[in-house]
Parts: C-alpha cells; sequence; structure tokens
C-alpha cells in the first residue's frame, strides 16, 4: 500500500493525434496540499478529468487510493470531491437547490446544504438563481459543492479563478484548514506560482504534458533562488564595484542590477556599501522568479 | 437499483422549475380546454345533431388525438428527449454528473426513464383530462349523450398506443440531444423528420412504418379506421408498435454504448 493518494505511473494521453499528456508519473502523498502548477493549456485540466475517469486513462497508468481508477471508478470517486474548470452549476437552481440536488445524487442528508453555504459564505444568497452569481460566488458555490460529500481527497481546477483578493485568502485559509484539521489531501492546479507557494505542501510543474518538476515546496524554493533587485544610477561602475567587493552579478539591464539574494543583512551591507561609496539607490527589493523564468531554469538544468 | 433511483430523483428535483416538466402538465390542459371550450360553443349544433354517446366521445376524444398524434406529439418528444439533455449541456455539468459514485448506466437510463415518464403524465393527463371535461361538458349541457357511454376503454387504448408508438421517436431524438449540444441539430432533424413521418403516414406509403417519426400518425390512423365500429375491436400491438418498440430498445443500447465510450471533454 503506497502512501500516495494519487500516484499516475508514466500517463499518457492524446487527444486525436495531439498528446496532451506525456510520460506524467504524478505522485501526490496524502494529507499534503498538492499544487499542480503549469501554464494554460499545459494539460492540468485534462490531468484531472482524467484523475476523476472522465477521460479513459490507459489501464494501469492511474491510481487513486492505490487502486486503478478503470476498474475501480465508483469506489474512488466516492473519495473524491472535485472542482472543475468553470463550475458546474444549474443556473435555474438557487445556489441551496443545487447543493441539496448533489445530496440527493450522493445519497447524504440535505441539511448538510446548509452548511456547506455557510463554510463558503453563500447563506446569504442561498435562495437567489444561480446565474444571477458573481463569477465569485460560482466559484465558491462549486467549492462547496466539492466538499459536500466530505471527500478524503479534493481535487481543485483553479479554484481562485474569477475570486477578488478577499475571496482567494479565504480559499487558501480553507485549503490550509482542510488539510491540517481535516486531514484532507488536496490537489490545486495554478498557473500562479505564487499562488501555489503560499498553501501547498508539494508541487509539481507541468508543461505541454511534461512534469517538469516534483517536489516538496522547499525543494522547489533551493531551484528558484531569490534575487536581489537593485535600481541604482552609474550602473556600469555600480557593476563594476560590485563585483569588486565580492558579488557576483547576475544579470544586468541599463537600470537594474541583480545579484542573487543570501538574506536581508545582507541586503543591508550591500546597501549601506553602494551608497557610502557614491551610488544613489533607487530601490533595492527581493525578487522571486515568475514561472516563466522558473520554466526556463528548470528546463535548463533539464 | 438505488443509483438508478437516486439518479431519477434528480432529473425531477432539477428539472421540477423549467419549462420540460411544466409542458407535461400545461399541455393537456391547455389542448383539452380548448378541444372542450370549442365543443361547449358548439353545443347546440351537437344538440340538434343527436349523436349517440359512442360516436360523441369518439369524436370528442378524436378532436385531441388528431392533433397530438400528427403534430404535437412528435414535437413534444422531440422536446422532451432534447430538455433532459439540454439542462446538462447548457450548464456544462456532465462532467460533475459523471464524476459523481454512480455507475453510467444509472445516469443515462434515469435520463431516458425521466423523458419517458414526463410523456407518461403528460398523455395520462390526456386521457384523464378529455374523460373528466367531457362529464364536465355533460354537466353544464344536459342534452348531450356523453353520459350514454362509458370511454374509459377507448381513451386507455388509443393513449397506450399513442405513447408506445412514440418511444421510436424518443430514444432517436435522445441520441441526437445527446450527442450534439446545441438546439438546432435535434430540433432540425426532428421538424424534417415528423413533416417526413405525415407525409408518408398519410400518402399510406408502404414502408412508412419503418420511419420513426410516422408512427405515431399511422398508429392513431389504424385507430380511426375502426372508429365506426366498437372501439374496444382495436388491436394495442399492432405493426406499428412493435417497430416503435424494436427502435426503442435498440437505440436506448447504442445510446448507453455511447455514453460509455464517450470522454467528457
Amino acid at each position: 500500500m503506497s502512501n500516495f493518494a494519487i500516484e499516475t505511473v508514466g500517463l499518457n494521453y492524446n487527444f486525436g493525434n495531439q498528446t496532451v499528456v506525456k510520460d506524467l508519473s504524478l505522485q501526490v502523498p496524502t494529507g499534503s496540499i498538492y499544487g499542480f502548477l503549469g501554464p494554460n493549456g499545459a494539460g492540468k485540466t485534462t490531468t484531472i478529468k482524467i484523475l476523476l475517469n472522465l477521460l479513459q486513462s490507459p489501464a494501469d497508468q492511474v491510481f487513486v487510493f492505490g487502486k486503478e481508477i478503470n476498474s475501480n471508478r465508483i469506489a474512488t470517486l466516492k473519495r473524491v470531491g472535485a472542482l472543475v474548470e468553470q463550475p458546474a452549476i444549474y443556473g435555474h437552481l438557487t445556489g441551496k437547490e443545487n447543493l441539496i440536488n448533489r445530496c440527493i445524487l450522493l445519497g447524504i442528508r440535505k441539511s448538510k446544504s446548509d452548511e456547506m453555504l455557510a463554510l463558503v459564505g453563500l447563506t446569504e444568497a442561498a435562495n437567489k438563481k444561480s446565474n444571477k452569481y458573481s463569477l465569485g460566488m460560482k466559484q465558491r458555490l462549486g467549492i462547496a459543492l466539492a466538499l459536500v460529500s466530505d471527500p478524503e481527497l479534493l481535487l481543485l481546477d483553479e479554484p481562485t479563478n474569477g475570486l477578488d483578493p478577499n475571496g482567494i485568502i479565504e480559499v487558501r485559509n480553507l485549503m490550509i484548514d482542510l488539510a491540517t484539521k481535516h486531514k484532507k489531501t488536496i490537489l490545486v492546479s495554478s498557473h500562479l506560482l505564487a499562488e501555489i507557494e503560499r498553501t501547498a505542501t508539494h508541487v509539481g510543474i507541468i508543461n505541454k504534458g511534461q512534469l517538469l518538476f516534483q517536489g516538496t515546496i522547499n525543494e522547489l524554493h533551493l531551484l528558484s533562488k531569490p534575487m536581489l533587485e537593485i535600481e541604482i544610477d552609474n550602473i556600469e561602475h555600480a557593476a563594476e564595484f560590485l563585483a569588486n567587493s565580492g558579488y557576483q552579478i547576475a544579470d544586468q539591464t541599463d537600470k537594474k542590477i541583480l545579484i542573487p539574494y543570501t538574506s536581508s543583512k545582507d541586503s543591508g551591507t550591500i546597501n549601506t556599501l553602494l551608497i557610502q561609496n557614491g551610488f544613489t539607490v533607487s530601490s533595492l527589493y527581493q525578487q522571486r522568479k515568475d514561472l516563466e523564468n522558473l520554466f526556463l531554469d528548470i528546463t535548463k538544468n533539464n | 437499483m438505488r443509483s438508478l433511483y437516486i439518479s431519477l430523483v434528480s432529473e425531477f428535483y432539477k428539472s421540477r422549475k423549467t419549462l420540460a416538466f411544466w409542458a407535461a402538465i400545461l399541455l393537456p390542459v391547455i389542448i383539452c380546454s380548448l378541444v372542450t371550450f370549442g365543443f361547449y360553443s358548439n353545443s347546440e349544433k351537437l344538440v340538434k345533431m343527436n349523436y349517440p354517446g359512442m360516436l360523441l366521445w369518439v369524436q370528442y376524444i378524436g378532436a385531441t388525438l388528431n392533433v397530438m398524434g400528427m403534430l404535437i406529439m412528435p414535437f413534444y418528444v422531440i422536446f422532451m428527449a432534447f430538455s433532459v439533455n439540454n439542462i446538462e449541456h447548457k450548464n456544462d455539468t456532465w462532467k460533475t454528473l459523471f464524476a459523481q459514485p454512480l455507475n453510467k448506466f444509472s445516469i443515462y437510463a434515469a435520463k431516458y426513464l425521466y423523458a419517458i415518464l414526463l410523456i407518461l403524465i403528460c398523455l395520462f393527463l390526456f386521457a384523464a383530462l378529455s374523460f373528466s371535461f367531457g362529464h364536465l361538458l355533460q354537466a353544464l349541457v344536459p342534452k348531450l349523450s356523453f353520459n350514454q357511454y362509458n370511454p374509459s376503454t377507448f381513451l386507455i387504448s388509443s393513449y397506450t398506443k399513442l405513447f408506445l408508438s412514440s418511444l421510436g421517436i424518443l430514444s432517436l431524438q435522445f441520441i441526437i440531444s445527446l450527442i450534439w449540444a446545441d438546439f438546432l441539430k435535434p430540433m432540425g432533424i426532428g421538424f424534417v423528420g415528423t413533416i417526413m413521418g405525415i407525409v408518408t403516414a398519410a400518402l399510406k406509403w408502404q414502408y412508412a412504418y419503418l420511419i420513426p417519426y410516422s408512427l405515431p400518425a399511422l398508429a392513431l390512423q389504424v385507430t380511426r379506421v375502426k372508429k365506426g365500429g366498437d372501439p374496444l375491436d382495436f388491436e394495442i400491438f399492432t405493426r406499428e408498435i412493435w417497430t416503435s418498440l424494436i427502435y426503442a430498445a435498440v437505440l436506448f443500447t447504442i445510446g448507453y454504448f455511447i455514453v460509455s465510450k464517450k470522454s467528457i471533454k
């Protein structure tokens, strides 16, 4: 019995001639928040659909809770809640009715719908038709629908899509809460590194259907070394001066110098050094790599 | 079995606020009311003609039945097959529906059964309303002869035939609506099919019974031929009905095959 809630073994998936997922070996540890990161069209949604058996995967390539998905479809789906792409909601029903309908399908008590509405903060909009909901409200209803069966594994496809900053924070806290207090495993996809970094314990990065990186969030941080970005006048001299002082110049543009970030104390020392030597420092801040640069790095390393 | 029942309850829950559901109730109420009103405003003439009870009933019921069998029934069935599937297409909910821990056959069969159930409710109401409105007419115009004959057997047999003969169309349209999300394809194909059905049935083309769309009209034609005789006389399971049932069974199976292989994109 493996410790993985989800395990795919060399998963391949094609739409006709187009390969959407290529030799994908996901390993999502039980109890983790697994950030599934990749640009649009990387194969994230396809993978999630395969994990829900909406798309037929080849035999013996996809295992959920250690069981092959095609031969254990119903047993697996009982333990999984999902939000795929745009939340699937019956627009002519109210938020509450959407949840009650799901309760009917799952054979659970209808009062659960009220709890879920309260959990995602839709109690006041419970009796409003859901096609009148804002995108953020729909998204929250979608999350409530995914949670209503109290599943052990949650598959959330870009759950913060369309949410305002407040909503994003709420979803983030909800995920952390579910994983820590309720021992759920969550696979959450996103195309924003910053979004994943804040919640995930583990990360998988996918691009063009291939897994580029998989590991813990700390392993990712080792990969994506932060940089210190210095905006300064007299850039040529400044760069020369820094290099002479023993700092490694990572990059240099006509306005900025990039050097590897070590600690905030070191950043302060550099600042003092520059000012004492007559340079004017307009800004100095820690910069994290965005997904694009991270991809470049990872692909370079591969 | 349990998941079939659950899916069926959910189908009802989802659609109870939609036109598709209410059409099953409104359609018989409106048509029967109109026909009854027509008979009521013509009641003097009818009293003068002094029809025997049976003939009066046959005329009264036939007025509804002919409109139904020819035109409304096929379109109603097409609309039902469309709306049961469209509720998922429109809301993009196929993916969630098939991600529930229910077997695919139950989800599919529940949809199909629900469409059948709506048609059954609709036709039952037609029969029940024809019966009660006929008696209402009798109460309003006591000189009419509705009370001389009990039409229940005639009503039951005719509407049973109409129901069974429409299952072929239902199954065909069900598959079309299942595959295509848009409104025009099922409606367009259904419209052309229905016109073809009416024409071939009217022309009494010898192979008309092979076209599902002509079956309701054909089934009622046979009824009409013998309307002068004892209405109890006609057979329910005629060739048209068997054709319809065979179409229904075969297409239902094909539909399931499509669903089980279908990847939800």
